[in-house]
């Protein structure tokens, strides 16, 4: 007895220790920035490089004033349709790859995954680049291709039209990352027992049945988490955009997201100065949306998930 | 934010400190000047051709082009000219960078140097303060914007060089119909093509060069009067006449379609010269943007670049002033123009190049009225930044997506919304 309370308290220390240094580093590099970054959007810069608390000055100038208040609520706007495209194209798209390479009889399964998983793993400048190079209207593959298909008049500049830039670069961004969803759920469809399934179709069922009666269920915590996942993902986005299209998002701030919105008010570009304390605020107002819909989730769907003890 | 920029720039001046009492630097030598600047390309020009023609007249004053990297380079000096470790001479950003180390006391005043006089306002403008009394940099560089034109495609087609805008158009008509040659090459999908190839290109026959950028400046001209409306204008017939799917096109497309012989006509900076040098296998010419029908004179953009000042905190400042004084010469002129194509030396001494188009383009400066572009000083201090808004609006109408009235006033309405001289 009492040796079993004393290793409960030796256990209990150890447990202190190793969390420590994580929780110190998260402590450091993550919480005590993003407080600080929030009490900096209550502050601004005079010339002289001073700063002086203004209270909510900078929010109300940016959700108020005509110009940044259009800049924002297009920021706002173009990231809910590139979240939208990844969430309806992407995770589907995810979840069938990953109902596909979990067939049981499927050949060379690992080289599937492999290889669709591999743009993930590419740097986002190098597919930024390798798209521009296929979409160019001048020099790019996809003229020959389309002509294939009859359109004689070669590909439309689609990362140049105001129509389409925003919907390509979504697209482009969706063949990067599809890898991850699939990767997710294929994981949690490995879990699922076979013992149920085989069970299933032992009852009559086919795979298809199968699939939607005894999988999914199973799984939809994992899609409910990979959803989630995808928002904060898109509305922390910046990298692709800033590849292909500069900080200035054109044409005409037509794929202009929150991130790279964040990035010009904070660094300044070309001969726009920089402002850290609006920067910060645009961060804080990023950092209060990815809030809001992760809070959402938490309240809405996940207590309602049922969840199965297999 | 601030807090943490004060410390980082505290440790960067203290171990630059420490670093400065380990090793005995560059200062140590009374009689050396170390020359700072971010074109690390030309390390070589300085080390060969510059420094050696300065040493042939002053062999006492041993002078030393120490580059760091361009990306680098403000933040670079800031943190070396607080610490007190940056060599003597500086080589100067355009504007407010330069400005705000004037401002900090970094600089001196160069105004009595010997050889200012060689220097027009327009080249001074880029390194003084705002009211103009005090230049801190000698103007070293400029480059100068035009068209550059393939001269075997416009033999081809028999084609003259316009002088007038109907007559610029009437070409690029007469290119497109005959089909052999993309008329014009440049795209909208950087950008900054739009606004510096096109709008500042062009834009100065308009506004009437300085005039008009001054009057932007003190406020009795807006955007939205009928000279810049008509920049627009002018730029929004472009759009036909670029090459198919210029709205994907990027800047090195640009480069490439004229290089490769595919495109008649190229908006160019001069800089562009030694890339079509290595490049292009044809013989290509450059013309001034023409003037609008009727009008006598032309404006060119000719601007600032690269300016050469004097660290306040040298212990060498009689020597630094002479070699600044040598650099406003016109042999120092002549030999950093003819090294480096398509950069040019601001002083007004005729200047001889032995690139000939690159001598087309600074033999403008004698025809011509130079200006610089119009939103470089002052005009992008704030926010919505008037260079940024530029690049939208000149996008927007060649791109056929804003009338010229519209980028007109988007302009405006950004540059009066913090600028108070506009309000």
């Amino acid at each position: 007895m009492a040796l079993k309370n004393q290793r409960g308290s030796f256990l209990r220390t150890h447990v202190f220790v190793f969390l420590l240094p994580a929780a110190l580093i998260y402590t450091l590099f993550m919480i005590i920035p993003l407080i600080d970054t929030v009490r900096y959007s209550f502050y601004d810069e005079t010339t002289e490089g001073l700063t002086a608390f203004v209270g909510w000055d900078n929010y109300i100038l940016i959700l108020t004033d005509e110009r940044w208040w259009t800049d924002f609520s297009n920021a706002l706007k173009n990231n809910f349709i590139f979240f939208v495209i990844h969430m309806f194209v992407q995770n589907p798209i995810g979840l069938l790859l990953a109902a596909l390479l979990s067939l049981p009889r499927l050949k060379m399964a690992n080289s599937y995954r492999t290889l669709i998983f591999m743009p993930t793993m590419l740097s986002v400048v190098i597919i930024g680049f390798i798209w521009k190079l296929i979409l160019s209207p001048l020099w790019g593959v996809g003229d020959t291709l389309v002509g294939f298909v009859g359109m004689t008049d070669g590909l439309p500049a689609l990362l140049g039209e105001e129509s389409t830039a925003l919907i390509t670069l979504s697209f482009i961004s969706v063949w990067q990352f599809v890898g991850i969803p699939m990767m997710l759920i294929y994981a949690a469809l490995l879990n699922v027992p076979d013992d149920l399934v085989d069970a299933a179709i032992v009852d009559g069922a086919n795979q298809w049945t199968a699939f939607w009666r005894i999988k999914l269920p199973l799984i939809l915590p994992t899609i409910a988490m990979v959803s989630v996942l995808t928002f904060v993902a898109n509305f922390n986005a910046f990298d692709l955009i800033y590849a292909v299209k500069g900080a200035l998002a054109g044409p005409n701030f037509e794929t202009d997201i929150m991130g790279t919105m964040f990035y010009r008010t904070f660094f300044g570009y070309q001969l726009q100065p920089g402002s850290a304390t609006l920067g910060a605020t645009v961060a804080s107002l990023m950092f209060l949306v990815i809030l809001c819909g992760v809070m959402l989730y938490l309240f809405v769907i996940q207590r309602r998930l049922q969840r199965y003890q297999l | 934010m601030k807090k943490s920029n004060l410390t980082l720039g505290t440790s960067v001046a203290a171990i630059a400190l420490a670093a400065a009492s380990l090793t005995p630097t560059v200062s140590a030598f009374a009689d050396e000047l170390v020359i700072e600047s971010w074109r690390t390309d030309d390390l070589e020009i300085w080390e060969s051709q510059i420094i050696p023609a300065f040493n042939k007249s002053h062999p006492d004053i041993k002078v030393r082009f120490a580059p760091s990297p361009p990306t680098e380079y403000n933040a670079n000096m800031n943190a070396k000219l607080t610490a007190g470790t940056a060599g003597d001479l500086i080589t100067c950003k355009p504007f407010d960078a330069s400005l705000d180390l004037y401002n900090k006391g970094h600089l001196t005043k160069v105004d009595d140097l010997p050889g200012m006089e060689n220097f027009s306002s327009v080249a001074k403008s880029a390194w003084q303060t705002d009211d103009g009394s005090t230049t801190f940099c000698l103007p070293m560089a400029s480059v100068i914007h035009g068209f550059i034109y393939n001269k075997e495609a416009f033999k081809e087609l028999g084609l003259e060089i316009p002088k007038t805008i109907p007559e610029f158009m009437a070409a690029l008509e007469k290119i497109k119909e005959d089909g052999t040659y993309i008329p014009m090459s440049m795209g909208t999908a950087d950008q900054w093509e739009a606004a510096t190839m096109g709008f500042q290109n062009v834009g100065p026959n308009f506004w009437a060069g300085e005039k008009g950028r001054k009057g932007l400046i003190d406020g009795t001209e807006k955007l939205t009067d009928p000279q810049y409306v008509k920049v627009y204008e002018h730029l929004a017939e472009w759009g036909p006449y670029l090459g198919k799917g210029y709205k994907g096109q990027s800047y090195p497309d640009s480069q490439n379609l004229f290089s490769l012989g595919r495109a008649a006509i190229y908006p160019a900076g001069s800089w562009d010269i030694s890339t079509f040098n290595g490049q292009a296998d044809f013989e290509f010419g450059a013309f001034p943007p023409p003037v609008p029908a009727g009008q006598e004179t032309c404006y060119i953009s000719d601007h600032t670049d690269i300016g050469l000042g004097i660290n306040a905190a040298s212990k060498n400042v009689k020597a630094a002033e002479t070699f600044l004084s040598w650099m406003a010469s016109a042999e120092a002129g002549s030999i950093f123009s003819n090294a480096l194509p398509g950069f040019y030396a601001l002083s007004k001494h005729e200047l001889t190049i032995s690139d000939p188009v690159a001598q087309e383009f600074v033999s403008w400066r004698g025809k011509c009225e130079s200006s610089i572009r119009n939103s470089y000083q002052i005009l992008s201090r704030g926010t919505p930044n008037l260079e940024n808004d530029l690049w939208n609006t000149s996008v927007g109408v060649i791109n056929g997506s804003m009338t010229a009235e519209e980028a007109a006033k988007k302009a405006q309405d950004g540059l009066a919304s913090w600028y108070k001289p506009q309000q």
